[in-house]
């Protein structure tokens, strides 16, 4: 399935007013496309998830899934979030068991499933453990497994990884490139990591902040073997590139935070200690 | 093992101090009898049907009042989490009625319902009702948005995501939610058994009181704390741990 954002607006009404989480933002994502959206904390990218997901909806423009306005999430675009969201009182299996009970499958039909999703990510032994007692890693593996009986077409993934260390993160890297191999589903990835986008997308979108919107849009070429090998000099000219627009961003930030800093408070420095004040 | 030591340990330190106190000699028994007096008291309306009648009739007096209180507030407290109208409407009003002592209904109870049963059983339903509904309300309030919004991308919602992620999802909190509602209808029960005379446990005091029999009172006293330590413990407690032991809480 392919997604489209058209001339997406989205703002948010906080403490401190009203802020543009996105301005205008276009964008099209191919079928079977794995399209990593990378930028800095506040531009965005989750909102464009919960877009597509269905959990918001835009102020202006529109969001498209196979020439469809989104209307709600559905089974249909499976999202996965930092937390695994495993619901504590069912087991493992019951868990990825937990998208099946609305399609109409035999019992066994059912149990084969899970078991296969199970046996994919390396989980077939914690069938029957209750998720606390799992690793960090083996809960997003979980995850991924509940997301696999489902066989998605669009798969929806908020920094899955950030809570993991680096090891259990490059072991899921190469889980999810085998699950998107094998599905051949769609999925949009919000990441942070740069390296982790380059080294998974067949597009990077660098998003830029104040308001959120499109910065860079780059294919990866698609001759780089699976899976891709950090050294390589082509993944590293890329990572280097998206990096420079990244750094160009957060320097842009930065510059705007020491502004609104240095603009003095008002009826200070009468000679007296500015103590206690916050107090 | 040490922890069952230690909770015997400050109950005998109590049975001795009290013993001591007693043994003062300052003042006679039928202000402060001691512990062996008490649980003679005990063991003699034990033997003679006294006590176990007047548990049994207080234990089906609440059994009544807070099974239906438990059901209706568990109900309302489901409906207030659900819908925003029913919590507008009941929520405030629940609070504050949480404010009022549930004895000061007694009153209003015998004259709607005159000295009957259905008094006290009216108290006992109002003093628990509340308590529990507002629990559950936020139990409901409390599920994390993450499992509801990943229950909705898996397709689920309306009736069946609330049957199969809120419930279960509130369950902690509504174990919670019953125990206090336990305590409330225990302490409705004994004041109302208490003022108005009908039987039951808060009577057998009313008639130590009468008869001056301080160790009766006291031994009254002792099964009340101990029917509710049993309850709280064994039955609530039992669910508590397996729910705790299966989501990983601790």
């Amino acid at each position: 399935m392919d997604i489209a954002l058209k001339n997406v607006e989205k703002s948010f009404t906080g403490r401190d007013g009203k802020h543009t989480a996105l301005a205008n933002v276009t964008l099209e994502i191919p079928s079977g496309a794995f399209v990593c959206l990378l930028g800095p904390s506040g531009c965005g990218k989750t909102t464009v998830l919960n877009l597509v997901a269905g959990f918001e909806t835009p102020d202006q423009g529109e969001v498209l899934v196979d020439g469809h306005r989104v209307d709600g999430p559905g089974p249909d675009r499976v999202v996965m979030f930092q937390d695994p969201a495993l619901f504590p009182w069912l087991s493992v299996g019951e868990n990825v068991a937990f998208p099946l009970q609305k399609r109409k499958l035999s019992p066994a039909e059912r149990g084969e499933r899970v078991d296969e999703a199970l046996r994919v990510v390396h989980l077939y032994k914690f069938k029957h453990a209750q998720p606390h007692e799992l690793s960090g890693g083996m809960r997003a593996r979980a995850a991924i497994a509940r997301a696999l009986v489902m066989e998605p077409r669009i798969m929806l993934m908020d920094e899955p990884f950030a809570a993991l260390d680096a090891q259990t993160r490059e072991l899921l890297q190469v889980e999810i490139e085998r699950v998107w191999q094998r599905t051949k589903a769609t999925v949009v990835f919000v990441t942070h990591d740069n390296r982790e986008a380059v080294r998974l997308a067949t597009r990077v979108v660098v998003m830029g902040t104040r308001p959120g919107c499109v910065k860079l849009e780059v294919d990866v070429d698609q001759d780089l073997p699976r899976p891709r090998d950090p050294l390589d000099r082509n993944v590293n000219l890329l990572v280097t590139r998206v990096q420079r627009t990244l750094q160009a961003e957060i320097e842009k930030i930065a510059r705007e935070e020491s502004d609104e800093r240095q603009t003095p408070p008002s009826r200070r420095g009468r000679g007296e200690p500015d103590l206690g004040r916050d107090i | 093992m040490s922890a069952r030591l230690e909770r015997a340990g400050a109950i005998v330190g109590l049975l001795v101090l009290w013993q001591l106190a007693v043994s003062l000699g300052r003042w006679p028994s039928y202000v402060l009898p001691g512990p062996i007096a008490v649980l003679e008291s005990a063991i003699e309306g034990t033997t003679s049907g006294v006590l176990p009648a007047a548990v049994l009739k207080s234990l089906g007096r609440l059994a009544l009042g807070y099974g239906l209180a438990s059901s209706g507030g568990i109900a309302l407290g489901i409906a207030m989490g659900r819908v925003p109208a029913v919590e507008r409407a009941f929520g405030t009003l629940l609070t504050g009625l949480q404010s009022l002592p549930s004895i000061c209904w007694m009153p209003l109870a015998l004259l709607w319902f005159g000295l009957n049963e259905k008094a006290i059983l009216f108290v006992v339903v109002i003093a628990t009702l509340g308590t529990v509904a507002l629990a559950v309300r936020d139990a409901v309030f409390g599920v994390p948005r993450l499992w509801l919004r990943a229950a909705r991308s898996m397709g689920e919602r309306g009736l069946s995501l609330w049957l199969r992620v809120v419930l279960p999802a509130t369950l902690p909190g509504t174990i919670t939610a019953l125990r206090l509602g336990w305590s409330f209808a225990w302490r409705a029960l004994m004041a109302g058994e208490l003022l108005f005379v009908a039987g039951g446990l808060g009577q057998v005091m009313h008639v130590g009181r009468e008869l001056n029999d301080m160790a009766r009172v006291m031994a009254a006293m002792l099964v009340i704390a101990a029917l509710g330590l049993v309850f709280d413990n064994v039955v609530l407690g039992f669910v508590e741990a397996r729910t705790r032991r299966r989501w990983g809480l601790t």
